[in-house]
């Protein structure tokens, strides 16, 4: 049921911008996508179907571009993929560091006519 | 012709969480959004936490769940106001309905607002509500090894609180080591380990929360 919900938020974000844009089809929906993100494409992509019929978006086609898991240490700025979620810093192991990527969900850009 | 977008799909969600936090900044009134399996102790802990804090301050509980009263009827009989989301399906809670609920609501006096979402370890985790604190509840039957299973709500999560500890010796349920794991992925999360059961640890919970709302 999650993705439906999502599917619907970024069928919103889509039509918003191809009225705003006086699009007559939307022909190709470019998505960013968080390896640690809960969305699943595939569910996306069924949703899709479905919400977009009767739509300027039907028929799109959906792309999405993976966007690794990385954070950054605070303290010596190393930037790293942790593993197994583990965030601490694998240079200075300090634990005072951040997720820079790999949460988002964002409609990058979208191709009309 | 290529638009460039660049919008996040969550971001709608946020703008209203913000409202809420908005709403609750005005009246003073502190939120708890407490995230869980379904099984893991939601309920009861919320029970537990409002006959902790009575007397130092007024609550409500802001429930959801799929369908049904259960949760909302059982803290009413702690004399504590509560309000039933039912989200007709979905598997987690967005701020849209916290926002309806809080309308629904007088907050002049309330000090905390605690939110019961939908049981689930996965979605809950994506959706801001305009809360000051997110805390998950694992019970110790669920396993050591949910982390990596469900590294979201565990990455996310201020407060982490396992429950029924008192049936570890039942289980091969490691405490150490989930708390290693989870301290490597969230290293500013903060643990309790309680049982709703016969009470341990529940005034740790209750005075280290007090703290934080008088801020």
């Amino acid at each position: 049921m999650h993705e439906m919900g999502v599917t619907e938020s970024m069928m919103d974000v889509v039509l918003r911008h191809a009225d705003k844009n006086n699009a007559n089809k939307v022909t190709r929906i470019n998505l960013v996508l968080g390896e640690m993100s809960s969305v699943v494409p595939y569910s996306i992509s069924f949703y899709f179907d479905m919400l977009s019929k009767d739509t300027v978006a039907e028929g799109a086609e959906l792309n999405f571009r993976t966007v690794k898991f990385k954070a950054r240490c605070s303290d010596c700025g190393k930037k790293f993929k942790p593993r197994d979620y583990d965030i601490t810093c694998p240079k200075c192991k300090g634990s005072n560091t951040e997720i820079i990527s790999g949460r988002e969900f964002q409609v990058e850009s979208i191709e009309i006519n | 012709m290529e638009i460039k977008v660049l919008e996040g799909v969550f971001d709608a969600n946020e703008i209203v969480a913000k409202e809420n936090r908005g709403i609750l900044d005005k009246s003073g009134t502190y939120m708890v959004n407490m995230m869980a399996s379904p099984g893991a102790g939601k309920t009861s802990l919320i029970v537990k936490t409002l006959e902790g804090l009575s007397g130092d301050l007024k609550s409500v509980v802001i429930e959801g769940d799929i369908a049904g009263k259960v949760d909302a009827e059982r803290v009413s009989d702690t004399g504590t106001e509560a309000i039933q989301i039912n989200t007709g399906g979905s598997c987690h809670l967005e701020a849209k309905q916290v926002n309806t609920a809080l309308a629904n609501l007088s907050l002049e006096g309330i000090g905390l607002a605690i939110v019961e979402n939908v049981g689930n370890l996965v979605c809950p985790a994506e959706f801001k509500l305009g809360e000051d604190l997110k805390v998950m509840i694992l019970s110790a039957a669920e396993g050591d090894d949910k982390p990596l299973k469900y590294p979201l709500m565990f990455s996310e999560s201020d407060v982490l609180i396992v429950n029924k500890i008192d049936l570890i010796p039942y289980t091969n349920f490691n405490l150490e080591k989930l708390k290693e794991t989870v301290i490597k992925m969230n290293p500013g999360v903060t643990i309790f380990e309680v049982s709703c059961t016969n009470g341990d640890g529940i005034s740790e919970w209750v005075e280290w929360l007090k703290k934080r709302i008088k801020g």
